[in-house]
């Protein structure tokens, strides 16, 4: 059985927004009876142009259904603009996360979107140079290349979680290969040190990742001072560290812990980290 | 909340009486039955007795009944252990529609360099027999169809399979783990050589299970170590678990009538029943070949998964072949080898039946099936579009 979260039976169990809006702006469709999965979702704008309501029809397992019915109850009340910046991962976010097999439910909310203001704006949606790499599921290589970006994907099987390309004969898989191999390329290119992300971590993935952030933007700048700083223990949102070197007779001590070290950890692992000296 | 559980060809209760036989050979006899001594004795006297049992039920001979861990390890054993014992042969043929016990193996050798043949089924999930006569070549090796498909409930015509494959003198295998117990078995008349049980599908724990090899068959063992099983089978008994299955044999004979005539009354009922309220639902399978207690429907324009969740929540428990189910992105191997169109692949259910189960079940079934059929069909984007269609022509 999948580890669904309370959100996601939530939103499957008592949909929000079923239906077609009556004489829609703008109307989305994505998925196909072949795929297992579809939604048509509809939107209506008021006068200035923000989105006053927003209905959806969901063919479907019950992530594909709870992530159609969070997409609707996020972008109500968005300007287009706002709408258009709608991730994935805010759908997935807010459904307080999907089994990772399923996010591809969050990325069909986020397509059916796009295609919906693209409707509005009387564009077809963006249909430029594109090459279809899974034939089974009919999926182009723009639309992998946005989901590993997004996502920060890095395997195969991650991508067919994401966007179902190569989840059927499999033989795309050495061409998925590729384009993860570049997109990574290009990405460490753009973006160097990688944006975390801030899906709900296990405690062994937090842990690894106040590590990687201690190590990455801490220990050097403390390091140039004379000082360093070690990881004592983890304690759900509380991080315990001990200040070494200048750092643990230095007087604005407290003030590196709270305005340095704790605002570093809630940008890079969580917004809920406290962090506590350990005095020796 | 009320269970009412229809996923027996998932696994099973086990049997009050079987749990019963098993208890004391967990703490009070403990013996080792490869020991010398009588505390070792008296075990093997009863892990002799479970086989006596196993080989009454499948009509064999005692020492033709091997003990195993699970249907799978049978099967895999059967495969594996009859292909060394030919290794100049290189052909495997078996069915598009087998448990992936036997088709995983079938890729396995493929990846080894094996040829291998997947015999197709038809939309009624019938085996196209005159490709079974085609593909026997001078290599094949061993040829493995499954009694009955866990999905569907197809019986394939197992002793015609067989009647071709010994004209041609080569071994036959069949996975038995849903034939077993529902449908009589009589390997003395049979031409099946190796046969695969699983105690969990029989009232039986989970952990157990049976290959039978027809004295006279070339096998080599695929778990090698001691002497146990006469040599076909290393690795102490698991004798508790041996003495429940006995003990299941013994119970699924006399269940046999049971299971085909009441049970299958209660499925019949639940099938006519969800077709006379569900609209646009089909089954799946030959109606007329097929295990009594087995029942898969589609339900176009609705996905599985969603179904089985509403269905949960209501204590009923049932399974899947849709895609979202099992976590692969494609609906079941078997509807697609069946030809189900994408309308329903995805909105298959299987409901399986036991002797434990009541007409009061399947009336709950009954009762709040079709409102989840309908509320997701309000749902679904597809199912507006078809009633539009049908309001047009």
């Amino acid at each position: 059985m999948w580890d669904y979260t309370e959100k996601v039976k939530d939103h499957f169990l008592n949909p929000r927004n079923v239906g077609e809006v009556e004489n829609p702006d703008g109307i989305g469709e994505v998925g196909s009876l072949a795929c297992g999965d579809a939604l048509r979702l509809s939107i209506k704008l008021d006068e200035k142009k923000r989105i006053r309501e927003a209905k959806f029809k969901t063919f479907g397992c019950a992530s594909a259904i709870a992530s159609s019915s969070a997409l609707t109850e996020i972008i109500k009340g968005m300007t287009l603009e706002e709408a258009e910046k709608v991730t994935n991962q805010d759908i997935a976010n807010y459904l307080g996360g999907l089994p990772e097999e399923k996010m591809h439910c969050s990325v069909m909310g986020r397509e059916a979107l796009q295609t919906a203001i693209a409707n509005f704006r009387g564009q077809e949606v963006t249909k430029e140079d594109y090459e279809i790499v899974c034939k089974c599921f009919g999926v182009t290589d723009k639309d992998i290349e946005r989901a590993i970006k997004e996502n920060d994907l890095r395997t195969v099987e991650q991508v067919t979680y994401y966007t179902k390309a190569g989840g059927g004969c499999a033989q795309c898989h050495p061409k998925i290969e590729a384009i993860i191999e570049r997109m990574r390329k290009e990405m460490e290119k753009e973006s160097p040190p990688p944006k975390p992300d801030k899906r709900k971590l296990t405690n062994i993935q937090k842990i690894k990742l106040i590590e990687e952030t201690l190590g990455r933007e801490i220990v050097p700048a403390l390091k140039a001072d004379g000082g360093d700083i070690d990881l004592i223990d983890v304690d759900g949102s509380k991080v315990y560290v001990a200040l070494r070197g200048k750092c643990s007779f230095c007087p604005s001590s407290e003030f590196t812990l709270k305005q340095y070290v704790e605002s570093k950890l809630k940008e890079f692992v969580s917004d809920d980290i406290v962090v506590e000296e350990v005095k020796p | 909340m009320k269970t009412v559980y229809v996923d027996n060809n998932a696994t099973t209760r086990v049997a009050p009486e079987v749990l019963e036989a098993m208890l004391p050979y967990f703490s009070e006899f403990y013996g080792n039955p490869s020991s010398m001594h009588f505390f070792g004795g008296q075990v093997q006297k009863k892990v002799n007795e479970a086989r006596e049992q196993a080989a009454d039920f499948l009509g064999a001979e005692p020492s033709e009944i091997v003990f195993t861990s699970c249907g799978t390890e049978s099967d895999n054993a059967a495969i594996l252990g009859t292909l060394d014992s030919y290794p100049e042969k290189r052909h495997f043929i078996t069915s598009r529609v087998e448990h992936p016990a036997v088709m995983n193996i079938s890729s396995h050798l493929s990846r080894k360099g094996y040829r291998t043949t997947e015999i197709s089924v038809d939309r009624e999930g019938r085996l196209d027999l005159d490709e079974l006569k085609e593909s026997i070549a001078d290599e094949t090796a061993l040829i493995s169809i499954m009694y009955a498909n866990n999905e569907t409930g197809v019986l394939f015509p197992i002793e015609e399979v067989g009647e071709i494959v010994k004209s041609s003198g080569i071994p036959f295998h069949t996975d038995g783990v849903q034939a077993a117990g529902k449908i009589p078995l009589n390997m003395k008349k049979s031409t099946v050589d190796l046969l695969s049980l699983s105690g969990h599908k029989l009232h039986a724990p989970k952990g157990v299970g049976i290959l039978y090899i027809r004295k006279g068959t070339k096998f080599s063992p695929f778990m090698i170590g001691g002497h146990q099983e006469k040599g076909r089978r290393g690795g102490t008994e698991n004798v508790p678990y041996i003495i429940g299955l006995g003990k299941a044999c013994e119970l699924a004979k006399k269940h046999l009538g049971e299971e085909n005539t009441r049970v299958r009354t209660l499925r019949d009922y639940l099938e006519v029943k969800i077709l006379e309220k569900v609209p646009n639902t089909l089954v799946n399978g030959d109606r007329n070949n097929r295990l009594p207690n087995t029942l898969s429907v589609s339900f176009e324009y609705v996905e599985g998964e969603s179904i089985l969740l509403l269905l949960s929540d209501l204590g009923i428990c049932a399974s899947s072949g849709s895609a979202c189910t099992s976590g692969s992105l494609e609906p079941s191997h078997v509807l697609r080898a069946m030809g189900v169109p994408f309308t329903a692949a995805h909105g298959s259910i299987r409901f399986s039946l036991s002797i434990y189960n009541t007409k009061e079940e399947m009336d709950y079934i009954i009762e709040h099936l079709p409102p989840i059929i309908q509320r997701l069909r309000d749902i679904s984007p597809f199912w507006k579009d078809y009633l539009k269609s049908q309001g047009k022509r």
